[in-house]
């Protein structure tokens, strides 16, 4: 028996010509050429929107500086006020913000990588959990109004925790679980082969393994909310004065860059673009840090 | 020979391991029904805090265009379309753009650049949203009036439809800054959603399109987007999430008025806007802060739609 092998047929077609098919190869090298030339403008324009951003913040910023920014409070305009309060009730409400929304978000991500998996319920808190990972973050301080503001008879330090915290928890939940899942079965079958419980497994082994990882999550988290506006505007308000008692409103950077960059006085508007270098520096230079952490571990 | 341990100890130890067990798995399961409890009640609250403004005006708010707090009559259409509007312009603006950076960063970029130029898109979505709305106030704003709007003005003057769309006086505010502003904050979500999406697509497909002699452009068009295409408007929409509900950026530069125009140079309101510079006007219990929290109410609806639909996308390609 002989096989015979057909050729296909080659179909006759205007690229047969070599000039043409010179100059159908030339069109689509010339589609390329500018395609990717409109690429790097793109990347260009990125980077360019990154400068302008950073350049005109130091510019304005670093003019401004100086140390009574850092030692006196918020003052009537034209007295030579600082950002003292704002500073410390930035710390004050992102740390304690992150210390209420870090063991919640870890507890649900130990639940999802670890109990739940792919059970009914578990589908359902990662849904929610990503909805609430985007959801608008002004919805969030509403929310909180409503629960600890209104019924409660007035703004708070501590509202502003809690909605910051609301912020803080889908973030590390994401991070958790997806840390968790990275750890090899192996490690855990050894850890139980030894006859250890299972919540002795997570938290000696899976959490240690993990430590990393769940650290750049939460270091991430405190990014977020340190430069968070939107929720505080309905939750601690912003003082003027000097307070860093909980139950009255309190200051923060980026309320007050919101107070003092709208308003008609020089010396605000200055003192805004100081508060708004001091946090934007912050917030990349947490975010470096976390990164450079994630990259040695990966 | 080992030291056996005496039964009562080992099984005692196992019973306190098994109580350990009980409350561990207890507090996991409790705090996911906790997050499951924290999205009803938000939606809740928005919805009850809201109910005096949708008994009052019933569904007649929805498509109201009055907000006026002298004779209390608030309606939710102007902010509403204010929020569609700069998203939508927002997106039309950044998908090139974004779309531009994640082919660089995938099929472009020498391996040494990919990193820092990625790490430094990802840092432009690290910026608080108030330092873009600082940005956009004061270096956007005077470039909009000065350079960018009168030009445009004049250029489109006469010319049916665009003469609309595009008329003065330019002060430099208004929904098109907006957007413009909205672009810049969704740029590098898309970006880096599209990077990753683009990354999964299988290397021998792209390597056999090369190997017949495809050019880049033609790999990214023909084997690239098509095998993406789903997870891309996954991304896409993941941006118009971020962009419907942002707020400090959007207050600096709207330019807070309560009409619909066509003109995109005129001043506007989105949901966000409205809420965050209407509210400290706006005493507990009265029918204007009802109306705030029914419009947050419909905000949440309109983005927990967005989100719902871009997970569904991504989920098949990016575990998200």
């Amino acid at each position: 028996m002989s096989t015979t092998a057909t050729l296909p047929q080659v179909i006759p077609g205007p690229a047969k010509d070599p000039a043409i098919a010179r100059s159908l190869g030339r069109r689509r090298s010339h589609a390329n050429t500018i395609v990717k030339c409109l690429c790097i403008l793109a990347t260009v324009i990125g980077l360019l929107l990154l400068a302008s951003i950073l350049a005109t913040l130091l510019w304005r910023g670093a003019a401004g500086l100086s140390a009574s920014v850092f030692t006196q409070v918020t003052k009537p305009p034209g007295s030579n006020g600082g950002l003292l309060n704002p500073i410390v009730g930035t710390i004050i409400q992102t740390v304690l913000g992150t210390m209420i929304g870090t063991p919640i978000g870890l507890l649900v991500g130990t639940y999802l990588a670890e109990y739940g998996r792919d059970s009914a319920l578990s589908n359902a808190v990662r849904f929610v959990s990503d909805v609430l990972l985007s959801a608008p973050s002004i919805l969030i301080g509403l929310f909180i109004y409503e629960l600890l503001v209104q019924p409660f008879g007035g703004f708070s330090g501590f509202a502003g925790c809690v909605a910051l915290a609301v912020i803080v928890i889908p973030i590390v939940v994401r991070t958790t679980e997806d840390m968790l899942r990275l750890i090899p079965a192996g490690l855990r079958e050894a850890a139980i082969g030894l006859g250890a419980p299972k919540w002795k497994v997570i938290v000696m082994i899976c959490y240690r393994a993990a430590l990393d990882g769940i650290a750049t999550g939460v270091l991430l988290a405190v990014a977020r909310i340190a430069g968070e506006t939107a929720p505080l505007l309905f939750t601690s308000l912003g003082n003027l004065n000097w307070s860093i008692s909980l139950a009255r409103p309190m200051a923060s950077l980026p309320v007050t860059i919101y107070q003092y960059a709208g308003s008609a006085f020089d010396d605000w508007v200055q003192l805004a673009w100081v508060a708004a270098l001091l946090i934007t520096l912050g917030v990349l230079a947490i975010n470096i840090v976390a990164r450079v952490a994630l990259r040695r571990k990966a | 020979m080992q030291q056996a341990v005496p039964a009562a100890t080992l099984s005692s130890s196992r019973r306190r391991g098994n109580v350990g067990d009980a409350i561990f798995a207890g507090l996991a399961v409790a705090s996911g029904v906790f997050v499951l409890l924290l999205l009803g009640s938000l939606i809740l609250s928005l919805f009850i805090g809201g109910l005096p403004a949708f008994s009052a005006f019933g569904f007649g708010f929805l498509w109201s265009s009055t907000w006026d707090p002298v004779k209390q009559v608030f309606g939710a259409a102007v902010s509403v379309y204010g929020t569609v509007i700069t998203s939508v312009l927002a997106l039309i603006l950044a998908v090139p753009l974004a779309f531009g950076i994640a082919f660089f960063l995938t099929e472009l970029a020498p391996n040494w650049m990919r990193r820092p130029i990625g790490t430094a898109i990802e840092l432009l979505a690290a910026i608080p949203s108030i330092i873009y709305g600082m940005w956009g106030f004061f270096v956007i704003v005077p470039l909009m009036s000065q350079y960018i709007q009168p030009p445009l003005i004049d250029a489109f003057d006469g010319i049916p439809l665009l003469q609309d769309l595009f008329s003065g006086p330019p002060f430099g505010t208004g929904i098109f800054t907006a957007a413009l502003i909205l672009a810049v904050m969704v740029i590098p979500f898309i970006a880096a959603t599209m990077r990753d999406v683009f990354e999964t697509v299988p290397p021998v497909y792209k390597e056999s399109a090369y190997g017949v002699g495809c050019t880049t452009w033609e790999v990214m068009r023909s084997i690239v987007l098509p095998y993406t295409r789903v997870s891309v408007v996954g991304g896409i929409m993941l941006g118009l999430g971020r962009a419907l509900g942002e707020t400090m950026a959007v207050t600096f530069v709207i330019g807070n008025a309560n009409h619909i125009s066509p003109n995109l140079f005129a001043a506007g309101n989105t949901i966000a806007s409205l809420v965050a510079l209407e509210f400290p006007e706006s005493p507990a219990g009265s029918l204007k802060l009802a109306s705030l929290l029914a419009l947050g109410f419909i905000l949440f609806v309109i983005s927990f739609i967005v989100l719902a639909v871009s997970r569904a996308l991504l989920r098949p390609k990016l575990k998200v």
